[in-house]
């Protein structure tokens, strides 16, 4: 265990620690242009580079370091880099496949450097940089084609390769965790967790794993159709660090299922909501001081031991929420008999009542 | 949270090409559809976990297993339970673990090939993130006793659990259930053994679970459910109060324990507990009383017997039964004014009934060939008093000409449509095997047919199929022409036939649809609406077929080549067979090859779906399977005692190495001078990455690197077989001609696979250490293969003629080759040997017009002449 997991650990064993907010709906206030995705290096690129947020760690770097720093400067412990898209599937929209290792560098590296100036300015809070892993925009469990089931866009080895780059440039970067979030289809959180326990076998090392499930309906389960409890015993083998829920909802709606998660999982919960529904003009309005409440709420139960925000949290509800929870115990981690549990797209526990 | 489950976890065991024959077809015909749909109703009949299998020597378990798991990853009432990913091979296991989201459980691994293997798969798949099942099997073989069960599981559990870091809980072990009350003494503690082994894992190993295949435990009493079904049971009562948490169990074969009469459960007891020495003769005493159903003592039932003659008739016919029959024909011929009418009055109307019942999935074809042995015989008796009154016989429903194409000898599907029909009133005049075109046509003038139905196994008789199509147009024909046998298919009739002929022209899958075809084409009403029907269908077929981009897509005969199978010849060293040339067994003892033979063909034959020994117990045919494998084991035990059959075989290996897609064999070890050379083709099938495009010659080592060899054989058990045919048919007994065919088919592949082990062991002796159970041996869990010249892996019959030569089989073992390359006795198997470990069964499947051309100048003959022998493999 490095110094830095082993500083973590302990952190999260004496109060709810605090993530940052959302990148995305950061970056569209800073209303970037085409030019300023491409900066000079990209020029000449021959497709539209605009909307390839994670590019931005290359071409206008100022301005995601900003972000972090405002998130840091809010409250945050754990900032993520600007790498969700990083991989080569993901990059290939815009033909940049090759750079998907770069980027993750790049990313994890300009993450540390923000998070490194914030620890030494608060040494007593010291901060961490989570290397974002998302879902990919392709599913392995899902056919794109209504008529043909049996059809899939990518396969396991592909996705765990393209994993497995990214996982090796965030940890070149200086990334502390790795964080496979907004997982909608659980198949392709298991390459991603395949790439990792590779990259820690291959290079001797481990560092924590965190793990974020999306449920994409009121019914609570993912894209791919786990309900959280299948999702959980899916992924229990990355023993990870954290198992949580982002996205999808606000935290109101998001209770019911955190709160089944907080019953079975014995590891760390960490949750990171959106700022509520979007309203009518896809803004997310939820006030700071909603979320804030609502989060405070969840953590008096004992639901929380990492708690952030997801799309449409500023700093101002990073503040709020961490003020929230500041002082309030973290959730105990429960202990569970140990019992073969398996899953499809539902849970199933095995207990022999003999026993 | 979900509610943990506290009973004993059924697992389902029907998506298990070994235990659904059902599921197998499916699978073999690319059924996908259906396939999902037995998973489906797996799961609504109550299993908690779906077992997946796809371990057959002919299928691309990979890809099947990827195909399946991900067709049912898109059916939530499905994909709600989890998978059981079951499969001896590590490849389609590591497949299956990449297509499942949710936490499966891999069946299984075990130290049977030491610890390293074992460890490092264990390792893999605690990263994919799935249970195991481990079976307590090690390096010295299955374990049997208490001890050895217990000693391997808890070496298996230290192993995983404190060096591999496996949770505990993830482990399932399977200490091996075996069979009790087989009479031999060593195996009377089995259950006992299975038990005790599990409560001592359960107490011992914390958290483990304990699973394992429940019917095997009775399988001495296949045939008598009840007491199976009771076996099952009280095994369970005590194996669960021991611990076991789950196994593969037929749901709806349990009685439940206190409803087993008390007798019978006491002595059960004694036998799955091994509680007395003579437990297994007091169950054999009672066990036929429990045999019919509810455990009811059985009496043969004569109350029919009281019944008028006609109701009588129409018994004997439904059941079978031909005790009666003479007696019964001959009071009806004196009840009735003319003899004739006997039979187009109760005879006719039995057989109707026999029809109907068929037609309803209520009677097996079995039966109904056992049907048409008593209406024969009946009819028999008859024609000296019909012939005495010089009267005609009674008007057909119709007149069907049918044959085995020129060329091929194989005629059991042909006869048993020929009998089906012959039930149904239809006038069957059967010309028999290897028939000409020219016989065909001039039969079916002479007997002013109403249709010519034509049969064939072999691939070469689709050609000759077409030839017939093509003369009868030429000689103007119209009536209809039917088309079946094992290679027919509706593609190919659609596609090749139809296109020849002008009059209709059917494919019949299977006998039960031979009298609905061909009741349409005499019917009045019915024929126009149902020729037009079939001549739309083909159509279609044929257009969609044109119109189809081609979905195989081939690449170039060397882009194939560049990526031909790389065996490893580095760390494997080929061993020279313990002799070069050939070796003839005269009289092979037939004794040895009953014990090996695959029944689940047997009852494929006779159109009985389902796998041997289950089909025995199956809900539906089950009974009929019963009444079938007695009467097979009654002739078995004929053709054995009586030496009705004679095996004789050879084989043959010599000097080998591979020259691109040829083998060359050498006469001798110096290799200087070429024997002969056999001539392979290459897949040209586009391959996923990481595949290779196979040629057999690729698992041969090539020409300059080391020194190879290759085998062949030729086995027959049809010897003899003629007067026993010649006597049966005189006895109007098509039951036992076919019976006796089809045991004959049997005995010669199990002769081949007798052969094939003595040729791993002794003979060629690469194997000489190889231990496997029977079981193993029928699913082919070895290294090493068999492939036929005319078989998927080696699709040109036209290699045949070269094999014989070189074993000399014509003089060795007295089986010819036909104008086709069929083998004559039919009762006979041929075939090369392969040794190299990674050599498997593949299928060439479709090849381009560049291989065909490389393949005529191989074998130095035109283009139309490779044409001819490849044609199924061409693309279209």
């Amino acid at each position: 265990m490095t110094d830095k997991t082993a500083q973590l650990e302990k952190l999260a064993n004496e109060r709810i620690l605090v993530m940052d907010g959302a990148m995305g709906t950061m970056i569209q206030k800073h209303k970037l242009q085409e030019v300023d995705y491409r900066g000079e290096r990209f020029k000449d690129w021959p497709s539209d580079l605009k909307g390839n947020n994670d590019l931005l760690v290359l071409t206008n770097p100022d301005v995601i370091a900003g972000i972090h720093a405002a998130f840091l400067e809010a409250g945050a412990d754990i900032i993520e880099t600007n790498t969700f898209n990083g991989t080569s599937i993901s990059m290939a929209d815009y033909d940049m496949q090759e750079f998907a290792y770069e980027i993750n560098v790049e990313g994890a590296k300009l993450a540390r450097r923000v998070a490194d100036e914030w620890t030494s300015k608060t040494p007593h809070k010291p901060r961490f940089v989570a290397g974002s892993i998302g879902p990919t925009n392709k599913t392995l469990s899902v056919s794109p084609d209504v008529n043909n089931p049996g059809f899939r866009e990518v396969n396991f080895d592909d996705v765990v390769a393209a994993y497995k780059t990214q996982v090796e440039g965030l940890i070149d970067g200086g990334a502390d965790i790795i964080l496979i979030e907004t997982v909608f289809d659980t198949l392709n959180a298991k390459a991603a967790i395949f790439a990792t326990q590779d990259v820690f076998e291959e290079r001797g090392i481990e560092l924590p794993i965190m793990l974020s499930c999306t449920v994409t309906d009121m019914s609570g389960r993912n894209l791919s159709g786990q309900t959280i409890e299948a999702f959980w015993y899916s992924v229990k083998h990355a023993k990870p660090f954290t198992i949580g829920l982002n996205c999808a909802f606000g935290a109101e709606h998001l209770r019911p299922h955190a709160v089944t998660l907080s019953a079975i999982a014995d590891t760390r919960v960490a949750i990171y909501p959106n700022a509520g529904l979007p309203n009518e003009m896809g803004e997310y309005d939820e006030s700071p001081e909603v979320t804030g409440a609502h989060l405070h709420g969840w953590a008096e139960e004992g639901l929380l031991n990492i708690v952030g925000g997801c799309c449409g949290t500023t700093p101002e509800h990073i503040k709020a929420i961490a003020d929230g929870v500041a002082g309030v115990r973290p959730r105990k981690v429960p202990t569970v008999a140990p019992a073969m549990r398996l899953s499809g797209i539902d849970p199933i526990s095995i207990i022999n009542a003999a026993e | 949270m979900s509610k943990p489950t506290a009973q004993f976890i059924n697992v389902g065991e029907r998506t298990n090409v070994a235990g659904s024959a059902k599921f197998k077809k499916l699978i073999f015909e690319g059924n996908y559809e259906e396939a999902v749909s037995i998973a489906r109703h797996q799961v609504e009949g109550g299993a908690q976990i779906i077992d997946i299998n796809f371990d057959d020597a002919m299928l691309d378990a990979e890809e099947a297993m990827e195909t399946f798991l991900k067709l049912i990853a898109a059916e939530p009432d499905i994909a709600r339970v989890p998978v059981m990913i079951d499969s001896s091979k590590w490849s389609v296991i590591e497949t299956g673990l990449k297509c499942v989201q949710g936490k499966a459980v891999v069946n299984s691994i075990s130290m049977k090939e030491g610890r390293e293997p074992f460890v490092a798969q264990a390792k893999r798949i605690m990263r994919y993130g799935a249970a195991v099942v481990v079976m307590a099997f090690d390096e010295k073989g299955q374990a049997d006793s208490i001890d050895r069960k217990y000693e391997i599981c808890k070496k298996s559990y230290d192993i995983l659990v404190n060096e591999v870091g496996f949770p505990p809980e993830d482990i399932i072990f399977d200490p091996n259930i075996f069979a009790v009350a087989t009479g031999i003494e060593e195996h009377d503690n089995y259950g006992v053994d299975f038990i005790e082994a599990t409560r001592l894992i359960k107490r011992n190993l914390p958290h483990a679970k304990v699973s394992g295949g429940v019917s095997n435990v009775s399988f001495s009493f296949r045939g008598n459910n009840p007491v199976r079904e009771a076996m099952h049971s009280v095994f369970l009562y005590h194996a669960i109060k021991a611990g076991m948490d789950m196994g593969i169990v037929n749901a709806g074969q349990l009685t439940v324990y206190s409803d087993i009469p008390d007798e019978l459960r006491e002595r059960v007891e004694d036998v799955i507990l091994n509680r007395r020495s003579d437990a297994t003769e007091r169950l054999l005493e009672i066990a036929d009383q429990f045999k019919g159903q509810g455990g009811v003592t059985r009496v043969e039932d004569l109350t029919w017997r009281e019944q008028p003659v006609e109701k009588r008739l129409e018994h004997a016919l439904v059941k079978g039964i031909a005790d009666y029959i003479e007696e019964d024909t001959e009071e009806a011929r004196q009840k009735y004014a003319r003899p004739i009418q006997v039979i187009e009055g109760p005879l006719m109307d039995g057989m109707n009934v026999v029809g109907d019942l068929f037609g309803a999935g209520e009677m097996f074809l079995p039966q109904v060939v056992k049907s048409a042995r008593v209406m024969k015989q009946s009819v028999a008796y008859l024609q000296p008093y019909i012939e005495a009154e010089k009267e005609e016989g009674s008007k057909a429903k119709g007149k069907i000409v049918m044959a085995t194409v020129k060329g091929d000898v194989h005629d059991i599907g042909k006869n048993i449509v020929g009998v089906v029909l012959q039930c149904n009133n239809f006038e069957v005049i059967d010309l028999g095997v290897m028939v000409p075109w020219a016989d065909i046509l001039k039969a079916a003038n002479d007997h002013d047919a109403d249709m010519i139905g034509l049969s064939g196994l072999i691939t070469p008789s689709l050609d000759e199929m077409v030839t017939v199509a093509s003369e009868m147009k030429r000689a103007e024909f119209d009536m209809p022409l039917l088309i079946g046998g094992a290679t027919t298919s509706r593609v190919h009739t659609a596609v090749k036939i139809a296109p020849e002929y002008d009059g209709p022209v059917t494919h019949v899958l299977d006998a039960s649809r031979a009298v609905g075809v061909a009741s349409q084409l005499v019917s009045e009403d019915g024929k126009a609406a149902f020729v037009q029907k079939t001549r739309d269908e083909y159509a279609e077929i044929l257009r969609k077929r044109l119109a189809k981009p081609k979905s195989d897509r081939l690449v170039s005969l060397g882009d194939a080549r560049a990526n031909k199978a790389t065996p490893d010849f580095e760390s494997f060293t080929p061993v020279r067979p313990s002799f070069i040339g050939t070796k003839v067994f005269e009289d092979f003892p037939l004794e040895q090859l009953v014990e090996r033979i695959d029944w689940t063909p047997f009852f494929r034959t006779w159109e009985l779906a389902g796998t041997y020994p289950a089909i025995l117990d199956d809900d539906i045919v089950g009974e009929s399977a019963r009444n079938l494998f007695a009467d097979a084991q009654a002739m078995l035990k004929q053709i054995v005692d009586e030496k009705w059959l004679t095996a004789k075989g050879v084989v043959g290996f010599w000097p080998a190495n591979a020259d691109g897609d040829d083998v060359v064999l050498y006469t001798g070890d110096n290799r200087n001078e070429e024997l002969s050379r056999v001539h392979f083709l290459r897949q040209q099938v586009q391959k996923r990455e990481g595949r290779a495009n196979d040629c057999l010659a690729d698992f041969i080592a090539p020409v300059g690197t080391k020194p190879d060899w290759m085998g062949g054989f030729v086995v027959t058990a049809g010897h003899g077989i003629a007067p026993h045919l010649e006597r049966f048919q005189a006895a109007h007994d098509d039951y036992s001609d076919i019976m006796l065919k089809a045991l004959a088919d049997r005995l010669a592949e199990a002769f081949a696979e007798k052969m094939h082990e003595l040729v791993r062991k002794e003979l060629w002796g690469f194997a000489a250490d190889e231990v496997l159970t029977n079981e193993e041996l029928i699913k082919e869990r070895y290294s090493s293969i068999r492939p036929a010249p005319g078989y998927p892996a080696c699709p040109d019959h036209s290699e045949k003629p070269e094999l014989f030569r070189l074993l000399d089989a014509e003089n060795a073992v007295g089986v010819k080759l036909t104008d086709s390359f069929a083998m004559v006795p039919t009762a006979a198997v041929s075939g090369y040997y392969f040794a190299h470990p990674e050599t498997h069964y593949f299928g060439v499947g479709k090849i381009g017009d560049d291989q065909l051309a490389d393949y005529a100048a191989r074998r130095e003959v035109d283009m139309d002449q490779a044409t001819r022998w490849l044609r199924p493999n061409l693309a279209d």
